[in-house]
């Protein structure tokens, strides 16, 4: 078999642990009870099974299981989230407020609730990537509804002031809703002590299968929801649809092995990333890290590589799996929007990369990775008109450049 | 995204990579594109007195295909007169070059390039 990359993408998907890997097994195999089959020895086994999982789940955001609404992923507990709380609502309050850094399927719900006449506010955040708390308290008003801002960002790892936006929300009686997908298993969670209403998680960001998630929804002061999907009243009706038990069950004990893990994980990692980024600086100038140095989780980096274009660098250093903010294959060309947000400008955007490190990383990958990229990048810039220009002293932005 | 094995062999080998002296009356020097847009191309020619390009040079910030186009482009301009060279298209280099319709930008740039530098050629030779 041909040598695979080194996979350096864990931002984007984990591979499923071989823990949880092997306690969802039965669960396809002997155990394939419906876990709603109440008349039977078969039902019972799976029912049992699924609500171990959820107490597992539960346990990692110091949440009740009755709080925990099994879905299909992130996606689709964020869009039941943001639009079952506005839709169930929407008769009281209309205005919802996000931020511009959110991930897609946040953003896209938001969109769809405001064709629908909804309001909604989308909050800038600081050049660290972090929202401004003032501006989240000038935004609430009496017709708030939902407050919902991501836990941990997606490309740049920055983590939300989640406790503080929450007690802002409820001082102000505004659900609080999170998309923790990137959060879970890598920072302490505690929904009544960060006043959390609502929070999204995804198995397949924490080292559980993919076509797995849930939605936490707060019983006292309690959230109500209209479904996305009807039918049979399962999961307290709020989605119906006979549950995966084998998924459930791997989403549960993901949960548990991160959290009887994360506190050493934590330091391992953020001594992995802070061996790779000494390396990349120690040899490398004009490299920058996009988003706050010091809030963010220990397994990313986001790095601007000045006057090497990010799609050209990874075409270099095939053998890591990671990715490029810039967007170059995309027909519009825009870079990320995630960087643009924090005003990084377009043309640094196009030369950053993501580099994700998680469970499976080691000290040798990480080597061996910082090694690939400071040649590359010295290659490319040697190539690098831009460089090259800068090195003589011009400056870029006093040209007049035709863009296209 | 899978790159022709042209597109591979040029960017992993670029041809003609360097720069000229842009003050030398015999060289015309090109730059395009935009830092924003994620390509810059600068293309030099060293223009013969008898009006056959001698020398091409290239330096690139972009993708893998906008470096290929580039450092193709050097390559067939070599020996050819200004008036062949203002004849490449880009249509020939992206066929050449295999390149999917996403980078069909690449070789537009790569055309530009060439028709800039014999324009900066031109203009300090007003006669020729």
């Amino acid at each position: 078999m041909v040598k695979r990359p080194i996979y350096l993408d864990y931002q984007a998907t984990t591979p499923c642990d071989p823990r949880v890997l092997e306690v969802m097994l039965p669960y396809f195999t002997e155990e394939f009870g419906n876990p709603h089959s109440r008349s039977h020895a078969y039902g019972w086994k799976a029912e049992e099974a699924v609500d171990y999982a959820r107490k597992q789940v539960a346990a990692i955001l110091s949440a009740d299981p009755r709080e925990v609404i099994f879905t299909s992923g992130a996606t689709e507990a964020n869009n039941l989230a943001i639009k079952g709380v506005a839709h169930f609502y929407k008769d009281k309050k209309n205005h919802i407020i996000t931020c511009s850094t959110e991930h897609k399927c946040v953003l896209d719900s938001c969109r769809h609730l405001e064709q629908e006449g909804f309001k909604i506010t989308y909050l800038p955040v600081k050049s660290n990537g972090i929202i401004d708390l003032d501006d989240l308290r000038g935004a609430i008003t009496d017709q708030t509804v939902l407050v919902s801002i991501m836990a941990v960002n997606n490309e740049i790892g920055v983590i939300q002031p989640l406790a503080e936006i929450g007690k802002i929300c409820r001082d102000a009686g505004v659900f609080f809703h999170t998309d923790a997908a990137q959060a879970v298993g890598k920072i302490p969670l505690d929904v009544n002590a960060m006043n959390i209403d609502l929070l999204s998680l995804s198995g397949h960001k924490l080292y559980g299968p993919k076509g797995v998630g849930a939605l936490y929804v707060r019983r006292k002061p309690r959230v109500r929801l209209q479904a996305l999907i009807n039918g049979g009243g399962q999961e307290r009706g709020m989605r119906s649809g006979t549950l995966s038990t084998p998924l459930c069950v791997g989403l549960g004990e993901a949960c548990a092995l991160a959290q009887t893990e994360m506190r050493a994980e934590s330091a391992r990692l953020k001594a992995l990333s802070a061996r790779f980024y000494e390396a990349i600086q120690g040899s490398l100038e004009e490299v920058y890290l996009n988003g706050d140095a010091n809030q963010r989780i220990p397994g990313n980096l986001n790095i601007s590589f000045t006057h090497v274009e990010g799609e050209g660098l990874m075409m270099g250093i095939k053998e890591l799996a990671l990715s490029s903010g810039s967007a170059c294959t995309s027909a519009s060309l825009e870079p990320s929007y995630v960087l643009r947000a924090l005003g990084v400008e377009v043309e640094m955007a196009h030369t950053s990369l993501r580099i994700g490190f998680g469970r499976f990383t080691t000290e040798e990958d990480v080597d061996t990775a910082a090694e690939m990229i400071i040649k590359e990048v010295g290659r490319l810039r040697d190539m690098s008109p831009l460089w090259e220009m800068s090195r003589q002293g011009i400056d870029i932005k006093s040209i007049q450049w035709a863009e296209h | 995204m899978a790159y022709s094995q042209k597109v591979i062999d040029h960017y992993e080998n670029p041809r003609n990579v360097g720069s000229l002296d842009a003050q030398d009356a015999a060289v015309g020097t090109g730059l395009v594109g935009a830092p924003a847009c994620g390509d810059v191309m600068k293309l030099q020619i060293k223009v013969s007195d008898q009006g056959i390009i001698e020398d091409a040079k290239f330096k690139t910030f972009g993708c893998g295909s906008a470096i290929a186009s580039s450092s193709l482009v050097t390559e067939w301009i070599k020996g050819k007169s200004l008036e062949e060279a203002a004849e490449i298209k880009n249509t020939t280099i992206a066929q050449h070059l295999s390149l999917p319709p996403v980078k069909i930008h690449c070789s537009m740039l790569a055309e530009d390039a060439i028709r800039a530098a014999i324009r900066d050629y031109k203009e300090k030779h007003p006669s020729a």
